[in-house]
């Protein structure tokens, strides 16, 4: 064996056998790819990956007692009833997951064009330790890439995928953690080495053998990657905000409020239309009644009943969010009409039907001041859209599980 | 560290193993595992390549200008690229129905804004270009090269 020769793994003859049938293989020769630029995006995703991996567990556990996928085994982030205070919490656990995750994606494209040589650097192993880490980035660009596609593709109503985007989203979230995790652990101390040289080696595996004549530097090609990041934030932090600022967010569904646009008080953005409901008009009509343990209460019987006040926002698992002024009966009271002064939860159904057509509120939600069956928003009645004749409205709580065109509340005291 | 290395690729490859069964009763399984793959073939043999290609071929077609033209060109395109890609749905109209179910809105807007954004983004662009044109003309002295224009640096 020559002082030259790589080492091989076992099987050394298949090794040494790969390694030499190298097939045609593209050459990168940009003189920005290095060890440097990798570092660098490297360290922005180490910082920012985690963020949108917590935000995105705790809306699964902001979803409460009926989380979607129910039945996940093991991988269940732990579970505690989700706080009602602050009453934005959801609101900036979501709108981070959201914004950030698409912050992130021209990161992301940046990072994997900087190591492209090493997808097809041969041989491709040298061991089975080597084979299997080939397998273990397939997982985690694969699982990265498919995390974005299916966000991206569900923020915007497209659903081309035809599979349920929440068990997806939360099984590739699962196979992107362990990836990350044993890709940190492997190549931090590339990073950090990467982070700390004043020069890219020249024999290093990412940098050019024959670089063509620089066109943009490597401070250049950072701040490139900056502006794409900072270009789709401004795109996208709009559907976070309420008044003329949402407008920003011009390529997305929820820069735009209502078909009316009319600047009036239910002139907000709606999370399910009422045509798409199905519900039969009559039925929100002067014969719809709440049913309330039993008891039958008219539009008029609620609005007989002491009324609250509360701004409170609707905030979408798909990151919008808005704040507004609702006004209705306290759950509470309605726990007390019913004969359940103590209620440990309460389940709130819907006119409609489907998968989100109930919401089960755990004790902290139920009893929480602020927490109405709303009948009024920004002191006019709730329009068809919103949810009349009476809409659930809970700090903090997924829009979701805010229940529109509501048909009965069941208080449980056990 | 010898063992540490396997030992983090098993851990890996063995928790998303047990992520897929949450999902391995799912009719559609098939269809995540595809879409799983083609996320990065899709990207690997097909994005990367088109927009590589594509930055070699306008470097190689760029004039030799003594204000280089190439970034000038390449950050707008770079912007076009990822608002079209990352709001495709939109400016395509795709989806639409589930667009009007949730939004009570249809997608009418959005390619006429795409167009409109991408053609801020070159003008922005040229902008720039122009002045820095402009404050080079100003400085003869400092940036006109000694050597016959034309050739590129060695």
């Amino acid at each position: 064996m020559s002082p030259n020769e790589p080492e091989y793994g076992f099987p050394a003859t298949l090794w040494r056998a790969v390694e030499r049938r190298r097939p045609p293989l593209p050459r990168f020769r940009s003189s920005v790819r290095g060890p440097r630029f990798t570092a660098w995006l490297g360290l922005v995703l180490l910082v920012g990956m985690p963020v949108v991996i917590v935000t995105g567990l705790l809306s699964y556990v902001a979803y409460g007692s009926a989380p979607i996928p129910g039945d996940v085994g093991f991988l269940r982030p732990p579970a505690f009833d989700w706080p009602t205070s602050p009453a934005w919490l959801y609101r900036v656990n979501q709108g981070t997951h959201v914004l950030l995750g698409l912050v992130l994606v021209p990161v992301v494209l940046a990072k994997l064009w900087s190591v492209v040589p090493k997808l097809v650097a041969w041989p491709p192993a040298r061991s089975l330790t080597d084979a299997l880490e080939r397998g273990t980035v397939l997982l985690l660009v694969g699982s990265l890439l498919f995390e974005i596609v299916t966000g991206v593709l569900n923020i915007q109503y497209d659903y081309v995928f035809g599979f349920s985007f929440y068990a997806a989203h939360y099984v590739g979230a699962w196979v992107f953690i362990g990836a990350f995790v044993a890709h940190v652990v492997l190549k931090l101390p590339h990073m950090v080495a990467g982070l700390r040289r004043r020069e890219d080696p020249p024999d290093h595996d990412l940098v050019a053998d024959d670089p063509l004549p620089p066109t943009i530097s490597r401070r250049g090609a950072l701040t490139l990657v900056g502006g794409g990041a900072a270009l789709v934030g401004l795109l996208s932090v709009g559907q976070v905000l309420d008044g003329p600022l949402r407008g920003t967010a011009v390529l997305l569904p929820r820069g735009r409020t209502t078909a009316a646009g009319d600047g009036g008080p239910n002139d907000f953005p709606v999370n399910r239309t009422f045509v798409s409901t199905g519900i039969a008009a009559a039925a929100t009509g002067a014969a719809w009644r709440l049913d309330v343990g039993g008891i039958r209460l008219d539009r008029a019987a609620l609005l007989a009943m002491d009324l609250h006040t509360a701004d409170l926002p609707i905030s979408c698992v798909e990151g919008w969010s808005t704040q507004q002024t609702w006004t209705g009966v306290r759950l509470r009271d309605l726990a007390a009409l019913a004969g359940v002064p103590e209620p440990t939860s309460a389940v709130v159904r819907s006119l409609e039907t489907g998968p989100f057509a109930q919401a089960e509120l755990h004790e902290g939600q139920v009893l929480h001041p602020d927490s109405l069956l709303a009948l009024r928003v920004n002191g006019a009645d709730l329009s068809p859209d919103h949810g009349f004749p009476a809409r659930l409205i809970v700090p903090a709580i997924p829009g979701v599980r805010c229940t529109k065109w509501v048909r009965s509340v069941e208080f449980r005291s056990v | 560290m010898r063992f540490v290395r396997p030992v983090v690729l098993l851990g890996c490859v063995a928790l998303a193993g047990y992520a897929a069964t949450i999902v391995a009763g799912d009719p559609s399984w098939v269809r995540m595992a595809v879409w799983f793959l083609a996320g990065v073939v899709v990207h690997d043999a097909l994005l990367l390549p088109l927009y590589a290609g594509a930055d070699r071929a306008l470097v190689a077609l760029a004039p030799r200008t003594r204000v280089p033209v190439v970034n000038h060109v390449r950050a707008p395109a770079l912007g076009a690229g990822l608002t079209l890609l990352l709001f495709l749905p939109g400016i395509v109209r795709q989806g639409e129905g589930a667009v009007i179910g949730a939004t009570g809105l249809d997608q009418s807007p959005f390619l006429g804004r795409w167009l409109l954004l991408v053609a801020t983004l070159f003008a922005v662009s040229a902008a720039v270009y122009g002045l820095r044109v402009l404050a080079g003309l100003t400085r003869p002295s400092l940036t006109r090269p000694s050597t016959a224009g034309g050739s590129r640096p060695a």
